[in-house]
C-alpha cells in the first residue's frame, strides 16, 4: 500500500495548509464548504461505524438533533460551555440510543424493520423538538446566544479558520476511530453478527454487547457531529437535524462515497456537498430544487450499478488490476 | 378537562383519517408483502397524483371523478415504472440497497415536485357542506373520501380473493419460492402487484387532494407513519394493516385534540416502537 500511503500524506499536508493556499477573493467561501464537508462526513463515518453491519439506521437524525439541541440549550439557558455541554449531549444521546437498541437486540429486530423502529425514533425527535417550542424554537429552530468576541470557553470564533482546524482534526478523529473499529475483534463479531445471529451466538459472540456497544459509538459520535455543526452554524432547526430527511441524507451520502470503505463517507459526502454548491452557484435561485433532483437520480443509478460506491467501486478495480498480475507472476 | 363532544368529534375524525390511511397503507402492504421491498418513496407517488388531480381540475377545469380516475391511471404507470427501471435491477440484492434506491426516487420526486411546482400550498376546494351531527361537526368531504377507500379496500379484497392472479398475489406473499414450483408465472405477479399498488396510491391521492393541500414535502409527512402502519399490521397481512390504521388515526386524532398535534404523532410513534418489541409480527399475529 505506498502509494496508497504517499497520496494520503499529500492530501494530508495539503489539507493542513488547506487556509493559506492562494484562493482568491473565494478565501472565506471555499472555507464554509471545506468545514461542512468535514463535519459531515464526520457524521457519515459514524453511521457508517453500523451502517456497514447491516445496522442500517433510517434515524440517525435523532442523535445529530439530541446532540445539537442540547449543547445549543445548555448554552443558552444555563451558560454552560459546550465543552461540557458537548459532553453532556453525547452522554445524554449513548444513553436514548441504548434504551433503543436494546430492545431492538433482544428482540431481534433488524432488517427493514430495524430501519422503521430507527425511522420512527428519529420523527420522535424531531416532533419533540417541534411541540416544545416554548423553549426549543420549535420549527422556526433557535439560534446560539453569541459570545463576547472569540471565546474559547464558548467555542465560538470569527475566523474560519479556526473552526477549519478544529473541524479537520474532528474528521481525523473519525476516521481514527473507523480504522480501530475494522482492525478490532469487534468487526469480526460484527460481520458474523450481520451474516447470521444464532450462528453468530452459537460460536459463543455476545451478539447483544456487541450490537448494543457499536450502536451506542455510532450515536455518541453523531451527537459529537451535531454539536460541532451547531457551534458552526450558530443555528439549530428542527428540520435541518433531525428526522427523516436529514436521516436520509447521511445514509446516501455514504452509500454513495461507499459504506465498506474508510473514506467512502467523507468521497460521498464531499462530492453531495460539492454537487449542491456548483448547482446553487451556476444556477442560483432558479432552480431550486435541481441539485437534489440530480442528487436523487445518481443515488438510484449508484444504487443499481455500484452498490459499493463510488470510492468502493474504484479502490475495488485498482486492486482488482493490482492482483491478476501478482497471481499470474506466481503461476508461472 | 375537555368537552365530551370534541373527544367525539376527534374520535368521528380520526374514523375517517383511518379510512384514508388504510388505503395508502393497503397498496404498500400489498407490494411490501408480494415484493418484499419497502417502497420509501409509495406517498411520494401518491404526492404526484394529487398534483395530477390538482392541475386537472384546477388549472384545466376537468371534473373531479374524471381527473381522479386519470389519476388512478397515472398511479398503475408510475407503480408499473417503479417496479420495472428501479426495483426490476435490484432484486435479490441486499435489502438495504432496495431500501435505499427507492428511497434516491423519494429525494427525486420530492426535489423534481420542488423544482417543478415550487413549494407552495395547492388545495383544491370544494364546495360541499360540513354536517352537523348532534354537536360535532364534519366535513363531508371527508365522508366521501372514507367511504370510497372502503369501497376500494372491499374491491381489492374480492380481486385477491376472488381472480387466479389474486389468488396467485397471495400464495407469492406466503411462499415466494413454492410460488415459482406451482406454476405461476413471478414477473407477471410482481407486475400485477405494482401496477395494482399503485392504483391505490393513485387513487389515495384523488382522496387526499380534496382534504389536504399538496405540497412537495408531504410525502414527508405521510410517509412514516404509512410504514409505520404496515408494520404494525404485520407485513403483508392486509387485515392487520386495516385495523393498524384505525389505531394509529386513532391515536393520532385524540392526542391531537388533548395535548397537541406533534404530540398526538409522537405518541402514535412511540406506540409503534413499543409494539415492535412486544409483537414483531404485528398487532394480529400470534405469539410464537
Amino acid at each position: 500500500m505506498r502509494p496508497g500511503r504517499v497520496a494520503g500524506a499529500a492530501l494530508l499536508a495539503l489539507l493542513a495548509l488547506g487556509p493559506f493556499l492562494p484562493m482568491g477573493g473565494m478565501r472565506q467561501y471555499i472555507l464554509h464548504v471545506l468545514i461542512q464537508i468535514l463535519i459531515w462526513s464526520f457524521i457519515g463515518g459514524a453511521w457508517s461505524v453500523m451502517g456497514r453491519f447491516g445496522l442500517v439506521s433510517l434515524g440517525h437524525g435523532a442523535f445529530l438533533g439530541l446532540g445539537a439541541y442540547t449543547v445549543t440549550l445548555l448554552w443558552n439557558f444555563y451558560s454552560l460551555t459546550p465543552w461540557i455541554g458537548g459532553v453532556a449531549a453525547a452522554a445524554l444521546t449513548v444513553v436514548v440510543a441504548l434504551v433503543v437498541a436494546y430492545p431492538c437486540s433482544r428482540f431481534q429486530v433488524v432488517g427493514h424493520y430495524f430501519a422503521l423502529v430507527t425511522l420512527a425514533v428519529g420523527e420522535v425527535v424531531r416532533l419533540l423538538i417541534i411541540a416544545e417550542r416554548n423553549w426549543t424554537g420549535g420549527s422556526l429552530g433557535l439560534s446560539l446566544k453569541p459570545a463576547t468576541g472569540d471565546s474559547l470557553l464558548a467555542m465560538q470564533f470569527a475566523d474560519k479558520r479556526v473552526f477549519y482546524y478544529a473541524s479537520l482534526v474532528l474528521w481525523l478523529a473519525g476516521l481514527w476511530i473507523w480504522y480501530r473499529v475494522d482492525r478490532s475483534m469487534a468487526r469480526e463479531a460484527m460481520e458474523a453478527i450481520g451474516e447470521d445471529e444464532t450462528a453468530a451466538a452459537s460460536v459463543g459472540i455476545h451478539v447483544t454487547r456487541f450490537k448494543m456497544g457499536i450502536t451506542m459509538l455510532s450515536a455518541g459520535l453523531t451527537a459529537i457531529g451535531g454539536v460541532a455543526y451547531a457551534q458552526y452554524i450558530t443555528y439549530v432547526n428542527p428540520d435541518t437535524l433531525a428526522g427523516i430527511g436529514v436521516s436520509l441524507r447521511i445514509v446516501f451520502a455514504v452509500v454513495l462515497g461507499g459504506m465498506y470503505s474508510l473514506l467512502g463517507p467523507t468521497v460521498g459526502t464531499a462530492l453531495t456537498i460539492a454537487l449542491g454548491e456548483y448547482l446553487r452557484v451556476v444556477f442560483g435561485l432558479r432552480l431550486i430544487g435541481m441539485a437534489e433532483t440530480i442528487y436523487g437520480l445518481l443515488l438510484i443509478v449508484f444504487i443499481i450499478f455500484l452498490p459499493a460506491g463510488i470510492y468502493g467501486s474504484l479502490r475495488d478495480a485498482v486492486t482488482r488490476l493490482a492482483r491478476p498480475a501478482r497471481l499470474a507472476g506466481g503461476l508461472s | 378537562m375537555i368537552d365530551p363532544i370534541f373527544l367525539l368529534e376527534a374520535a368521528v375524525n380520526g374514523v375517517l383519517l383511518g379510512g384514508v390511511l388504510a388505503l395508502l397503507a393497503l397498496g404498500l402492504n400489498l407490494i411490501f408483502g408480494v415484493v418484499d421491498i419497502v417502497w420509501i418513496a409509495y406517498v411520494d407517488l401518491v404526492m404526484v397524483c394529487m398534483y395530477l388531480v390538482y392541475f386537472l381540475v384546477m388549472v384545466y377545469g376537468w371534473p373531479l371523478w374524471l381527473a381522479g380516475a386519470l389519476s388512478v391511471a397515472l398511479g398503475a404507470v408510475l407503480g408499473l415504472g417503479v417496479h420495472l427501471l428501479i426495483i426490476t435491477p435490484i432484486l435479490g440484492k441486499a435489502p438495504v440497497n432496495q431500501l435505499l434506491a427507492t428511497g434516491g426516487l423519494l429525494f427525486f420526486l420530492q426535489s423534481f415536485a420542488t423544482f417543478l411546482w415550487t413549494t407552495d400550498h395547492k388545495t383544491v376546494r370544494l364546495a360541499l357542506p360540513i354536517l352537523e351531527v348532534g354537536g360535532m361537526f364534519l366535513s363531508f368531504t371527508r365522508l366521501i373520501a372514507f367511504a370510497i377507500s372502503l369501497v376500494a379496500m372491499l374491491g381489492l379484497w374480492v380481486f385477491l380473493r376472488r381472480t387466479y392472479i389474486g389468488t396467485a398475489i397471495r400464495a407469492v406473499s406466503q411462499d415466494r419460492e413454492a410460488m415459482a414450483l406451482m406454476g405461476a408465472d413471478p414477473q407477471r405477479v410482481y407486475f400485477v402487484t405494482s401496477a395494482v399498488g399503485g392504483a391505490m396510491a393513485g387513487l389515495a391521492g384523488a382522496l387526499l387532494i380534496i382534504q389536504y393541500s399538496v405540497h412537495p414535502f408531504f410525502g414527508a409527512a405521510f410517509g412514516p407513519l404509512t410504514f409505520m402502519i404496515c408494520v404494525l399490521g404485520g407485513l403483508g397481512n392486509m387485515v392487520g394493516a386495516f385495523v393498524a390504521s384505525f389505531v394509529m388515526s386513532e391515536i393520532i386524532s385524540i392526542g391531537g385534540v388533548v395535548i397537541s398535534t406533534e404530540m398526538g404523532y409522537v405518541i402514535a410513534f412511540v406506540v409503534f416502537i413499543v409494539m415492535m418489541f412486544a409483537r414483531p409480527g404485528g398487532i394480529l399475529a400470534r405469539r410464537g
